[in-house]
């Protein structure tokens, strides 16, 4: 009971398949939805201007006739860049524009169904309200020389309202996510990493079963994390704290005593998992 | 150190060990696979794959879920997490072929969009011609209204004050040069307004009314000016060829927006989710197929209307768009439902 009111609060999301499997989906955080977007914006930018100056670059050579051409590429092919760049991306195989594509996220429909078109158009005709009006509304006053205080903070608020949106609610949702039914999740790639207690039959260190009740199931876990990342210092206290708990000897090779103590405690909270008694953390 | 332990050589410790060793080979073929389909399409697959792909998706699946119940190992259900996410979207998330999707666009989609829009449609159409017709009764009655209407900069020299002649040459000046550029923009313009109308509708809808509100009173500014000066029917024929079109589209992503608007503040039965969402993939492909009629008011406004300027042929060629568009979202439809289809 508890640990579900925890994982509502962060950002795992229950996601049952027709097989009945819960994936708990992860949302894409704020922080990454937001950094994907400059991406895109960048990239936005960046392929406006080269093409403009390629356009530009050109324009001498044609004729007139060749000027007008080149003056209906370019309105057609900034009208297309600023709503459909994310909208065709999304539309891919991928459900990703580049800049989600980078951070590892996903447009998914919220009731797991296919993501269809009109969804996808929806949700990104929304941003018009939530990023492109206050800025050129606030590029046009201040261009015209004509932003009054009022103007401006007007323009704050309203985009204020709407590019904060997703921080208001638990589950990250814009104006255009909300709209559309769609939301952004984490779908990238992982590796299998190495198995820490490995297959390969090697001499290990054994431990009296008191230290082994000394843990559970959340401190197990830390510690396999701590010996993924592989960090010195933090081998080094965690090795000294738990030899300190336990009463055991210091033999000098923390990683190897480390390695040793998270097999044989796996093992230990395995074995109690198979008779049906499963210890969550030391305080259970 | 180095003493002996007294487990059997061949038996892993722990169940992740023993787990990754029974499935790890199916997990990495997924793996592959999936990698596949997000790097080009299903369409690379082979047959084999093709075939395989479903067992080995639910055989990730339950590994997880065994994983889940008999694992301490968190990397590895992470993993397998992962994998099954990845590997769900793209079986069950699987899209539509694009072509297939546009076909059925505008076979169903579009025209059932705008039909179930026909309230609020009916509704914006009301409110530009009553704003127009109020626009134009109170610049009739005295003309300074115009100027709290229209900016200086829309007008062109299209005000009161302006001469007959001058107004009539605004009408049936044959501007050879720039018409494809006249059109494009025209139509990028009215598109990102369109746009615009649909995606305001979340705030309830109240600033889509008030930009048709404008539109229309634009409108009648612009239709009392020259009716002043006697030129009422050659106005309407200059506004009819492109105006039916571009008109209605304004309408259609006005309702769009409205729509949402309404959905949200009244959901009625269902959920606010719900109804917003429902409102809002509807209100989409309306406004999609908005931005197509768009293209279709811009070519004939910059280059229909500057290449006939005969009054009767260009109110003709509106009326007969007109029609084309009233009879494919709302009388074909009926025809096919008629059909039994």
């Amino acid at each position: 009971m508890a640990s579900s009111a925890v994982q509502s609060r962060g950002l795992r999301r229950t996601f049952i398949t027709p097989e009945g499997v819960d994936l708990r989906l992860e949302l894409g955080s704020a922080g990454s939805r937001a950094a994907a977007f400059m991406i895109d914006l960048v990239l936005m930018v960046v392929i406006l201007i080269a093409v403009t100056l390629l356009l530009i670059w050109l324009a001498p050579a044609a004729g007139s006739r060749g000027v007008q051409f080149i003056a209906i590429v370019w309105l057609i092919g900034a009208f297309i860049l600023r709503n459909a760049w994310f909208s065709l991306f999304e539309m891919g195989s991928r459900g990703a524009t580049p800049g989600k594509r980078f951070l590892g996220l996903r447009v998914v429909a919220r009731d797991g169904a296919r993501l269809t078109g009109a969804a996808v158009i929806a949700r990104n005709a929304m941003r018009e309200i939530e990023i492109f009006l206050p800025l050129s509304f606030l590029a046009d006053q201040t261009a015209e020389g004509l932003a009054d205080s009022f103007l401006v903070i007007f323009a704050l608020v309203w985009s204020g309202i709407f590019l904060f949106f997703p921080l208001f609610n638990r589950d990250r949702l814009r104006v255009g996510d909300l709209v559309a039914g769609t939301w952004v999740v984490q779908a990238e790639r992982a590796t299998l990493s190495e198995d820490l207690v490995g297959a390969r039959y090697r001499a290990r260190r054994t431990f009296p079963k008191a230290a082994l009740e000394l843990y559970g199931i959340y401190e197990l876990q830390t510690l396999e994390d701590v010996l993924r990342k592989e960090n010195p210092d933090a081998i080094a206290t965690v090795a000294a704290m738990i030899r300190g708990k336990a009463g055991l000897p210091d033999d000098g090779d923390d990683y190897g005593f480390l390695y040793d103590y998270y097999a044989a405690l796996c093992a230990h909270l395995e074995a109690n998992l198979m008779v049906g008694r499963r210890r969550e953390s030391k305080f259970t | 150190m180095n003493a002996p332990a007294a487990l059997p050589r061949d038996v892993p410790l722990v169940n992740a060990t023993r787990f990754r060793q029974a499935h790890e080979a199916d997990w990495e073929q997924l793996d592959r696979i999936v990698t596949r389909i997000e790097k080009r399409s299903i369409r690379s697959l082979s047959d084999d794959d093709l075939l395989a792909l479903p067992a080995l998706y639910r055989t990730t699946l339950s590994s997880l879920s065994v994983a889940r119940d008999t694992s301490l190992d968190r990397a590895l259900i992470t993993y397998l997490e992962r994998l099954c996410t990845r590997a769900y979207f793209q079986i069950y998330g699987v899209k539509t072929p694009a072509w297939r999707q546009l076909a059925g666009f505008f076979v169903r989609g579009w025209p059932a969009a705008v039909r179930s829009l026909w309230r609020e449609t009916l509704f914006c159409v009301a409110l530009t011609f009553g704003a127009a017709l109020l626009a134009y009764l109170l610049i009739r009655s005295d003309p300074t209204w115009f100027y709290s209407v229209i900016p200086q900069g829309l007008a062109d020299g299209r005000d009161p004050t302006a001469t007959t002649t001058a107004l009539r040459s605004t009408l049936y000046d044959n501007r050879q040069d720039w018409l494809g550029v006249f059109a494009t923009f025209l139509f990028t313009h009215n598109s990102q307004i369109a746009i615009f109308a649909f995606a305001l509708g979340f705030a309830f809808g109240i600033p889509t009314v008030l930009l048709i509100l404008y539109n229309g009173l634009t409108l009648g500014a612009f239709f009392a000016i020259f009716a002043a000066k006697g030129l009422g029917p050659n106005v309407a024929g200059w506004l009819m060829i492109h105006g039916t079109t571009e008109i209605f589209a304004i309408c259609i992503s006005g309702a769009a927006g409205i729509r949402i608007g309404l959905a949200i503040a009244f959901p009625g039965r269902a959920s606010r989710m719900d109804s917003a969402v429902e409102a809002g993939r509807t209100s989409a492909t309306a406004m999609a197929g908005a931005v197509i009629m768009l293209a279709v008011a811009g070519l004939l406004e910059g280059v229909g209307r500057q290449t006939i300027l005969s009054d009767s042929l260009r109110m003709l060629i509106g009326s007969a768009v007109l029609i084309v568009w009233l009879s494919y979202f709302y009388v074909l439809p009926l025809k096919r439902y008629e059909g039994g289809e």
